[in-house]
């Protein structure tokens, strides 16, 4: 039995609701069970709403998905186009790709990683680290160091501009291009394109580095706050290459314990299943994967940065990697598990993109005319992954002979994560609600330590007039006692 | 040089009403066209608003946001907006102030007048078409539009947003 999942006595205890999004879909809730003495007895992130993506790919042709799939998500388009190109290569019968095309292929994928990132980092996490914390201490030395780079926001919003110029060079568009098509791709890098993108690298990596620095002098500044907050030793998962290098865009799963131990490793990602498996729990609509030999109470994981940075050996650029070991060196050996290590490692990941993007630039294959694969024979099944911002991201269909897509099952990071953000946010209570007056300030840690994750809980469409975060407390009868809104 | 203003226009056309801002974004590029003001207006389309939208808005005289509303009145609710530095739960989506917000953040100035039009949809499932009261709504929306972009001034948009 998980802790904190399933209180013993739920209707001797009053709830406390946090509602952070309340969209069109993915609506996502937070629920805290206490007792009189604010004891702390059942904590559960929500997914409230069933997003259907499955039932809308279900019966439309194949060569139709790696377009349509890209409506799915406004923020990562390029991570369900290609995962779901991966497998349309398969099922349209191609064979290996030019290397054109997998070199324009990696370098759309790299400016992905990097606009996404980019957005959450700066927008998102650095007001969290720079100044969601309330204890004097903290703020004194976080205000020193944030007073080091007033420009980060700025930096930021560039950054992430510069990501989705890369996305635009290679599919034409800045979001929802075309770019890869089953077999290969459709549009050419021009030399102009190319000398464009490689005018501003140099900068892009600079700051990044920059950013690097500020999140590495925070952790200095009060190791025992950042480096433990929300610290949930789990298993993590990731793409790694043949030699153990992480990989965004190709490669097998492996997977290790919370202390760094090989579970599997050079799984074919086409057998995911045979390693996988997800299972339903009759309070959230997001399914709850999990290692299959270890069983749902201890085989839950971790994706994303923070995992896939430590499934894999090593970073296979030179900047990226020296960060990495910084990094690991919190863990003495062992990874790290803190909820706030994940922004470190989303930088770290930047930077990674940002070279491997040098690289691409300065590779002469990227200028190439040959864009499209030889064709053999037609498939009814395939599976294609690649590590999308967010983590490990599954695409896996069947086609009939009339070309339709007759069966889709997608587990998208988030889905992933599902077990892992619902046991941090368990640690953050244990570690700062329990038997403490809830304030706003308190369950704000809470909801720190789900944008951590950087969880995509509103894909693909967003309306206004939508509610603010609501934050109610009921009693155990189900009586409103209390009600606190903020602007959403 | 950048067109004195701006029109982003936001939204998933297979979600259904969230089309709303992709079909206005249609119709006003075609009257655009027509009347010869497409050096005086950009249009702007995405799923979603996001950080980088607030370099959008340099070098603007007037910015306005369109987008589906959900639970707003119908047809429309056109008004004044300021910048928020509210923090969200996601990267997916900013609200119009929010990015207002980034702009006065990295830029160190206020942002241009800004406003919302807020057009009523219905219905936001994945797959479905824009629905019939959604369609009128658009309608109605556009022939504010067209006055407003006739007229493109703080003072007459202030007016039309009280």
């Amino acid at each position: 039995m998980v802790q904190l999942e399933t209180a013993a006595h739920p209707e001797t205890l009053r709830r406390v609701a946090i509602d952070p999004v309340t969209r069109v879909e993915g609506h996502g809730k937070v629920t805290l069970l206490l007792d009189q003495d604010n004891k702390i007895h059942q904590v559960r992130l929500h997914i409230v709403e069933f997003r259907g993506f499955e039932v809308f790919i279900e019966g439309r042709p194949y060569w139709e998905v790696p377009v349509t799939v890209q409506r799915l998500c406004g923020i990562c388009p390029v991570s369900h186009q290609l995962a779901a190109v991966k497998a349309m290569d398969l099922i349209a019968g191609y064979g290996p790709l030019t290397p054109t095309a997998e070199k324009l292929r990696r370098l759309m994928h790299y400016g992905q990683m990097v606009q996404s990132h980019a957005v959450h980092f700066y927008h998102l996490a650095s007001p969290d680290l720079l100044l969601g914390f309330d204890s004097d201490f903290t703020r004194r030395n976080i205000v020193g160091v944030a007073l080091d780079f007033p420009e980060i926001a700025k930096q930021g919003v560039l950054l992430r501009k510069y990501g989705q110029e890369v996305i635009r060079h290679v599919s034409g568009k800045r979001v929802h291009g075309t770019g890869a098509v089953p077999g290969g791709v459709n549009k050419a890098l021009t030399l102009a394109e190319r000398d464009e993108m490689a005018r501003d690298i140099d900068q892009m990596i600079a700051w990044t580095q920059g950013a690097i620095d500020m999140v590495r002098r925070l952790h200095e500044t009060n190791p025992g706050f950042y480096n433990v907050f929300g610290d949930t030793p789990s298993n993590l998962m990731g793409l790694v290459r043949p030699d153990g290098a992480l990989d965004f865009y190709h490669g097998a799963l492996r997977a290790v314990d919370p202390a760094g131990r090989t579970i599997f490793d050079q799984v074919d990602y086409a057998d995911y299943q045979q390693v996988l498996q997800e299972e339903i729990k009759p309070w959230s609509y997001m399914k709850f994967p999990h290692i299959r030999s270890l069983g749902a109470d201890d085989g839950w994981y971790k994706v994303g940065p923070l995992a896939r940075v430590q499934a894999a050996s090593y970073l296979a650029t030179p900047l990226a990697e020296a960060e990495r070991l910084k990094m690991l060196a919190l863990g003495n050996g062992k990874p790290v598990h803190g909820t706030l290590v994940y922004h470190w490692a989303r930088l770290i990941e930047i930077l990674h993109a940002l070279e491997m993007i040098d690289e691409l630039l300065n590779d002469p294959d990227i200028l190439g005319l040959d864009l499209m694969a030889e064709r053999g024979e037609r498939r009814h099944e395939a599976v294609g992954v690649i590590e999308a911002p967010r983590g490990t991201l599954f695409h896996h269909y069947r086609v009939d002979d009339d070309d339709q897509v007759t069966y889709c099952n997608l587990i998208v990071s988030t889905t992933n994560n599902n077990q892992a953000m619902n046991e941090s946010i368990r640690t953050v209570a244990r570690q700062y609600l329990d038997g403490r007056e809830l304030t706003e300030g308190l369950l704000n840690h809470i909801e720190c330590a789900i944008r951590a994750f950087d969880p995509c809980l509103s894909c693909a469409t967003h309306a206004l007039g939508k509610m603010p975060m609501t934050v109610e407390l009921v009693d155990a009868d189900g009586a409103l006692v209390d009600r606190m809104s903020r602007g959403g | 040089m950048s067109a004195p203003v701006v029109v982003f226009a936001v939204g998933n056309p297979s979600r259904g009403d969230d089309a709303i801002g992709p079909e206005i974004c249609g119709r006003l590029a075609e009257m655009l066209e027509n009347r010869g003001l497409t050096a005086e207006v950009e249009l702007i389309e995405d799923f979603q608003l996001n950080i980088e939208h607030a370099l959008d808005l340099c070098g603007r005289r007037l910015a306005l946001f369109v987008d589906a509303g959900d639970n707003t009145p119908g047809p429309f609710v056109f008004s004044r907006i300021g910048a928020s530095t509210a923090l969200g739960h996601s990267t997916h989506a900013l609200p119009p102030e929010s990015v207002l917000g980034v702009y006065e953040r990295t830029e160190g100035a206020a942002p241009p007048p800004s406003f919302v039009l807020c057009v009523r949809g219905e219905r936001f499932a994945l797959g479905e078409a824009l629905g019939a009261a959604a369609t009128r709504h658009v309608a109605a929306a556009m022939a504010l539009l067209e006055r407003l972009l006739a007229d493109p001034r703080e003072t007459v948009w202030a007016a039309a947003a009280a």
